[in-house]
């Protein structure tokens, strides 16, 4: 690709330092006890502790944190997929009447700002009985996941030469036939890059998650705001459990790191 | 465009229409009721016309003056993260390593930001930049440079400008990184024969190949900065006073803090209004840019 400069690897080194830095200070912070960090600033722990871990993995009300968000997160990425998928398709394939209208609405939805939505969907989650639970927080990222999700699968699809459509038909394959045992396998990685944007939206999404659970289905990221107790904040625990959350993350892209750079591109490069 | 025309194309998109519109228009119908009316708490509402929209529009009124502060710094919020991550972006994606595991490695460790929940977000920097216990706001302090985040204004909104850049920059950098990539290499060759110097390339190849997904990262920057909330929620709570106080954490303090819903209502629409009209500007230009050159749009 480009014809890189010698300040080139200066520059990402310096860049990757900034981005490691806070995370560094937070793992260090994970690793000491609550006396250390309140009372001296040290760049590692003096005395290692694992207690702040051991605390959120032997706690049920800590680790089920955890369960409820990947719960309603791989469910949003399973809706919005299945979806996004025949959508993004007549997208690509088809015009009719008001496609252009429809695709700019949708688009436009992934923009709404989540804060007007926040008291509407309680009102509605409530009303119709699922406030409180998984499925509330899944359908209701759906409204700016499904929208991203046919966006990308739109792209990969276009990619896609229509004469194969027009073979499989001719060959006797039946549209579902033809889409599951063709066409899918075509725009794997597609499907695999809109999927990880779903569970990247879903994953970091606090707002409505916060918003439209108590306590049943209450994500990890509420549980955290927990730490605050009478006896001051419990920094390292906050911090392990902050370095719990980047997990997730971090396997996902390790999956999808040979895509990463076409995903973010929507697709459409 | 030459796709033809079927209408029974709708049944695909029925499943994506429903859905959608299940989440987004019920909700927008409760906002706009509320919007024209007022409460005395109990359930109990009366019709209140257009009252709140011209409170709302009106800056010399306690509602409107907070409501266009809100607006004013939320635009020079999203002003100043344009102006720093775009060309941070395109400088950091200008020095990816150009092949082999490293590669993999800067894009995974790039990649990782934006992975991370926006409220843990929140906590990072917090951790990070407070004055006792970080490493930023103690060296900063030790170094004899005053900073303090939760009581100077300043040093709120440099810190929050900075945790934004940390957090978002990747994604431009990887947008003009994909874009770098389609470039092929026969450009560069035969930049190299014409001798054209390293300045030549950047504005003549690199940019005008970086147009369209430039058009997105600006796209999905401008108004996600726009809607920023959790992450300075969780760093300053929108203060010190109201200094950070962008749209949507005025809006949540009013909707939920306050349940002053007529107002918060009204609120909500003008926002969405705002959003959907500038969206509406981007996508014009997004899909003009796009029909100049027939050949975007071919993926995988």
């Amino acid at each position: 690709m480009s014809p890189n400069t010698r300040g080139g690897a200066f520059i990402m080194a310096l860049y990757l330092i900034f981005l490691m830095l806070p995370i560094y200070w937070l793992v260090n912070m994970s690793l000491k006890t609550n006396f250390e960090i309140n009372t001296t600033v040290s760049l590692w722990p003096q005395a290692i502790t694992f207690e702040h871990y051991i605390k959120i993995f032997t706690d049920s009300s800590w680790y089920s944190g955890y369960i409820n968000s990947l719960t309603y997160v791989v469910l949003n990425t399973i809706i919005s997929i299945s979806l996004a998928l025949p959508a993004a398709y007549a997208f690509s394939r088809y015009s009719f009447v008001g496609d252009k209208h429809l695709f700019f609405w949708l688009l436009s939805n992934r923009m709404a700002p989540p804060a007007v939505f926040a008291l509407p969907f309680f009102n509605l989650y409530s009303a119709i009985g699922l406030f409180d639970t998984p499925w509330a927080v899944a359908l209701a990222h759906c409204l700016f996941n499904v929208p991203l999700a046919v966006w990308i699968l739109e792209g990969f699809m276009s990619g896609v030469p229509r004469e194969i459509d027009e073979t499989a038909a001719i060959d006797g394959y039946s549209f579902p036939r033809f889409f599951v045992k063709i066409f899918m396998p075509l725009i794997a990685s597609g499907i695999g890059v809109a999927a990880f944007f779903c569970f990247m939206f879903s994953w970091v999404e606090l707002l409505l998650a916060r918003t439209l659970t108590a306590t049943n289905a209450k994500p990890i990221a509420v549980t955290m705001t927990r730490t605050v107790s009478a006896a001051g904040m419990d920094w390292g625990l906050l911090a392990a459990a902050g370095v719990l959350t980047i997990i997730p993350g971090a396997l996902v892209i390790w999956f999808v790191r040979n895509y990463i750079a076409k995903g973010f591109a929507l697709g459409r490069v | 465009m030459d796709k033809p025309v079927n209408n029974r194309a709708w049944w695909l998109v029925a499943p994506v229409f429903a859905i959608v519109a299940f989440s987004a228009i019920i909700p927008i119908m409760t906002v706009v009721n509320y919007s024209v009316q007022d409460t005395f708490g109990n359930n109990q509402f009366f019709w209140n016309g257009l009252g709140w929209f011209q409170e709302l529009l009106d800056p010399s009124t306690e509602l409107g003056g907070r409501f266009f502060d809100a607006l004013w710094r939320n635009l020079l919020f999203s002003g100043i993260i344009l102006a720093i991550q775009v060309p941070l972006g395109i400088l950091v994606a200008l020095s990816m390593p150009r092949d082999g595991w490293r590669v993999a490695a800067t894009l995974v460790l790039m990649a990782l930001p934006l992975l991370i929940p926006w409220n843990v977000v929140g906590t990072i920097w917090q951790v990070f930049a407070r004055a006792d216990i970080g490493l930023l706001g103690y060296g900063l302090n030790a170094l004899g440079i005053p900073y303090n985040y939760t009581g100077d204004t300043l040093s709120a909104w440099i810190t929050i400008v900075v945790m934004d850049v940390w957090h978002w920059t990747s994604l431009v950098a990887l947008l003009c990184y994909a874009g770098l990539k389609s470039i092929p290499d026969a450009y560069y060759q035969a930049a190299r024969i014409d001798g054209a110097s390293r300045w030549a390339v950047f504005t003549t190849i690199q940019l005008p190949k970086m147009k369209r997904v430039l058009l997105i990262a600006v796209l999905l920057r401008f108004m996600d900065s726009f809607m920023i909330y959790t992450e300075p929620f969780v760093l300053t709570g929108g203060g010190p006073g109201n200094a950070t106080t962008f749209l949507s954490i005025d809006l949540v303090k009013l909707a939920l803090g306050q349940f002053d819903l007529g107002k918060a209502a009204a609120m909500s629409l003008v926002y969405n209004l705002i959003v959907l009209a500038l969206c509406w500007v981007f996508y014009t230009v997004m899909t003009h840019s796009g029909s100049e050159r027939p050949e975007q749009g071919s993926a995988a």
